[in-house]
């Protein structure tokens, strides 16, 4: 096979589309006359709706549906984008009487114009029996306030849950003796790691609208990375067959884990089917940061065992992480920041890894890029550089003894065998670019200012091993052009591209002959969605595989159309050729042909799902420029070198790897949810949460350091989450380094640094 | 109340609310570019040009462009196109919900400021948030842009 296309930075397809504004997004295709939702959102944390009275809304000009509790089936739902069975428990209606958390929605309100809604959304009165929220999710295991009371609350799969304790999940993985190899190691490291809440802060906010179909099927077009899981989550919040609804995703503007989980679907959905009407909910900025689906706030505790001369022998790692009100991805979320960090240093033979998942009244928590991992690599690396520290070891060389290597087993990853892995490159190749070892640890100014670097080393998965399935069909036109269809959701990442390019490389033909529609549940093949950095790898397998078997197919019928034996024939990409006598027909012609008389279609399709999950890796040294007087630490120089496996397209690998840095610094130093002591959210604005500017951000460089993952296609592996695990810990490594103080939860401020400092000189 | 406004070249006159925001206007004019991003006048989507100087529409009343000339990426198609190359030579618009804003941002700095520095033009754009691209790609794009004559 050829490569021509994959490992090229090619344009993503739709970019010139986005670059002139075309009317591609959710809301710019909606029907007019859309009835417009909104939700009227509880002002508590903790409460039961005594009485609502809605009577006067449903009355007020141009209101169409007014629903609140009583209104909506009773079936328990989740809304986490996850193949069925879900291991989150089916813990929420869509509207309930009692509320768990501020903002939880209270009545549903649809309307002729914005206006009418927002008044009508005034005229409901509603009495609540408010109650004492639980919110320290450090309290929250047996605490007498059980957030989850009701006797309908179930768990469709063995995750350790159990309403009665405020338990989403719990379990432990081990192997060897922890407790017995730590008491053997010459210095261990005990630490708790703490880290918030982070907002994805996709320029899209939720949004969708729903439709009815002339044969009366509930259609739903979403901004959503799960159109597949869509559908399902509406069957069940609905009470209606799968059969009965069909979802859209057009092009979406971010994701980012946001839009694996069904936000706001639901909404507009029983809307329509309660009016017949073309209805649409678009999210606020505030309703998206305060009942969104954000990443899990963790507290991460670390015993790390090591010898003087820097090996590391033994891990004991506890996460606890901050459901918030509802369970969507809190059971395996918390999975990550064991399973893909500990694996990292593959000198451990001895490792624990136990885990709780509380409910509290605070915001339900969902999917973010890295997905416990960031939290889990968070806490690790930063013991690993307070172990440096200690033994006095530069943090690069203590990695260099202890990271681990292709042809290894790891065994806190399942056990599984490490195929391909370019760590020490990534390692040797960030130290070069950002000149290590002139740069440590730090550096004075003249003005006085500290130059310092810090390091860290961050892996992911690729897909969900034995869970995701991806699914392709490609079928030949009679131009002699293919159509590839499929169920993963490009949300800006570029993935219809990158598929695209694969596609065109096994088929030999050039890129614009690949037609990739958006995903559309009733025509597309099944596919779980764009989650889990799974797309490029396993779509991308699958992909593979129905072009080879489209090939075959093409050159049978080529061969029939020669009337000639197959085995003497070669299909070139244009024209399958009878090699002994040179005759030949056209891809065009097969095509044609193909769509005449009685041949069937020319079309392969296939499923993969994958046993493993290659994990790809990244080294990631930060520089920053930190003012001792103020605290403030400004990004100067930030290296990431990435292994990916295969890097298919470059351009798209090293926008995704820079964004995700970027995403990374503001969780580091700046995007920091609070909360009033009444459990109300407060940085619901962009003014309040800040994510990084551009001046922020400082000059990133990306290079890659591509291993050959053999169960990739074309050797590649992931790259989307992976990008955003080093730059909390390299961050607070070279805080360390600059100031000698050790912060252990993010994110670490000005104003913390300003006072530490302050407090050193006493 | 009664506007009439030159929207990409055109002249409008509509009955309009009090209240509407140039944003809501331009969407309803059929303007699907202008994105909205926040409520709060931070993220730059909403970004059009009002007498050629770049506005959050969000932040203007509809009533204020009464008189005056809006421009959005509709009217600006060729020149989006040129730039927008750029940024698609980078893969730098991701998501693209916020290159609108982007692009007008940086036509309006084209005009604005002559041979900007790289510091310059981070400072124009700093109101113009992107949560996709870390803005290196951006800023490739852009620099490429304005050197396109040079390079070429």
């Amino acid at each position: 096979m050829k490569q021509k296309y994959v490992g090229a930075p090619v344009r993503k397809r739709d970019a010139m589309a986005l670059v002139t504004g075309q009317p591609v997004y959710t809301a710019d295709i909606a029907p007019a006359g859309c009835l417009v939702v909104k939700l009227l959102r509880s002002p508590h944390a903790s409460a039961v709706i005594r009485e609502i009275r809605a009577d006067a809304a449903r009355r007020a000009p141009g209101i169409a549906c007014v629903l609140t509790w009583r209104d909506v089936p009773q079936s328990r739902f989740t809304t986490a984008g996850q193949t069925w069975p879900e291991p989150s428990p089916y813990d929420r209606l869509i509207l309930d009487r009692r509320i768990r958390c501020a903002g939880d929605p209270v009545a549903i309100v649809a309307g002729e114009t914005e206006a009418q809604v927002d008044a009508a959304l005034r005229l409901i009165k509603v009495e609540y029996d408010v109650q004492t929220p639980l919110l320290d999710f450090t309290q929250a295991l047996d605490n007498p306030i059980l957030v989850h009371p009701e006797p309908d609350f179930r768990a469709l799969c063995d995750v350790g849950a159990d309403n009665k304790r405020n338990l989403c999940a719990q379990g432990v993985n081990a192997e060897g003796d922890v407790d017995a190899e730590l008491a053997k190691c010459e210095v261990v490291i005990d630490q708790t790691y703490n880290t918030l809440a982070n907002n994805q802060t996709m320029m899209e906010t939720f949004r969708a609208f729903a439709q009815l179909d002339a044969f009366g099927r509930l259609v739903v077009t979403s901004s959503t990375q799960v159109p597949f899981h869509v559908r399902r989550i509406l069957s069940n919040a609905l009470e209606l067959p799968k059969s009965r609804i069909r979802v859209v995703k057009p092009r979406i503007g971010g994701g980012f884990g946001a839009k694996q989980t069904a936000v706001c679907e639901v909404y507009p959905a029983i809307v329509a089917l309660h009016t017949g009407r073309p209805a649409m909910i678009v999210y606020s900025r505030a309703e998206s940061m305060t009942n969104g689906s954000p990443r899990h706030q963790m507290q991460i505790h670390i015993r790390l065992g090591a010898d003087r001369d820097g090996t590391i022998r033994a891990i004991d790692l506890h996460t606890l992480s901050n459901a918030g009100a509802y369970g969507e991805h809190g059971p395996t979320t918390v999975g990550l920041s064991g399973h893909k960090s500990i694996p990292l240093y593959g000198s451990v033979q001895h490792f624990r890894f136990s885990w709780d998942v509380v409910y509290t009244n605070t915001m339900g928590a969902g999917a973010y890029r890295g997905y416990g991992a960031t939290q889990g690599i968070y806490a690790l690396e930063t013991a690993v550089n307070e172990l440096a520290a200690q033994l006095g070891i530069d943090p690069t060389v203590l990695r260099e003894k202890n990271m681990v290597r292709e042809g290894q087993r790891m065994p806190a990853y399942y056990g599984e065998m490490l195929q391909s892995c370019a760590l020490d490159r990534c390692m040797a190749r960030a130290k070069q670019m950002i000149g290590w070892d002139e740069k440590y640890p730090a550096r004075t100014l003249p003005n006085g200012h500290i130059r310092s670097v810090g390091v860290a080393m961050a892996m992911q998965g690729s897909s969900i091993s034995h869970v995701d399935v991806a699914g392709v069909r490609i079928m030949l036109g009679d131009e002699g052009y293919y159509t590839l269809m499929i169920g993963a959701t490009d949300m800006g990442t570029g993935c219809d591209t990158i598929l695209a390019q694969m596609a065109a490389d096994c088929l030999d033909c050039p890129l614009e002959r690949i037609t990739v529609p958006g995903v559309d549940t009733d025509t597309s093949p099944y596919d779980c969605g764009s989650y889990a950095s799974s797309t490029t790898y396993l779509t991308g397998m699958a992909v593979v595989k129905a072009a080879g078997e489209l090939r075959e197919k093409i050159l049978g019928r080529g061969a029939e159309l020669l009337e000639a034996d197959s085995g003497e024939c070669e299909f070139d990409g244009l024209r399958v050729t009878h090699l002994p006598s040179g005759r030949f027909v056209t891809l065009e012609d097969i095509g044609y042909d193909s769509f005449s008389g009685a041949h069937s279609c020319l079309v392969a399709e296939t499923s993969c799902t994958s046993p493993t999950s290659p994990p790809p890796f990244m080294v990631g040294i930060a520089e920053i420029d930190l003012d001792p007087e103020t605290g403030k630490v400004e990004m100067v120089d930030y290296a990431g070198a990435v292994d990916c496996g295969t890097v298919v397209n470059a351009n798209l690998a090293r926008v995704q790897t820079e964004g995700g840095i970027v995403q990374g610094i503001g969780m580091a130093l700046t995007e920091q949810v609070q909360y009033t002591d009444k459990g109300m959210m407060m940085n619901n604005s962009l003014m309040q949460y800040k994510i990084p500017t551009r001046l922020d951000a400082g000059r990133i460089r990306v290079e890659f350091e591509p291993s050959c993952e053999p169960a990739g296609p074309f050797g590649a592996k992931s790259i989307g989450e992976l990008v955003i695990n080093t730059p909390a810990p390299a961050i607070t490594n070279a805080i360390y380094n600059a100031t000698g103080l050790q912060f252990r939860s993010l994110p670490v401020t000005s104003e913390q640094i300003a006072m530490g400092l302050m407090q050193k000189r006493g | 109340m009664k506007i009439e406004v030159t929207l990409n070249g055109r002249t409008c006159t509509d009955e309009i609310p009090d209240d509407l925001r140039l944003f809501d206007y331009l969407r309803q004019k059929g303007c699907a570019s202008v994105k909205c991003g926040c409520e709060t006048s931070n993220c730059g989507l909403c970004t059009v040009l009002l007498d050629g100087k770049p506005v959050l529409s969000c932040s203007v009343l509809a009533a204020r462009a009464s008189g005056h000339a809006v421009t959005t990426l509709e009217g600006v198609q060729e020149r989006a196109a040129v730039f927008g190359a750029f940024l698609a030579d980078q893969g730098a618009e991701q998501c693209g919900f916020c290159s609108p804003g982007l692009v007008m941002t940086v036509l309006a700095m084209e005009e604005e400021l002559e041979h900007p520095t790289r510091e310059e033009i981070q400072h124009y754009l700093a109101g113009n948030l992107c949560r996709c691209s870390g803005y290196q790609g951006q800023l490739r794009a852009i620099e490429n842009y304005l050197n396109r004559e040079v390079q070429a």
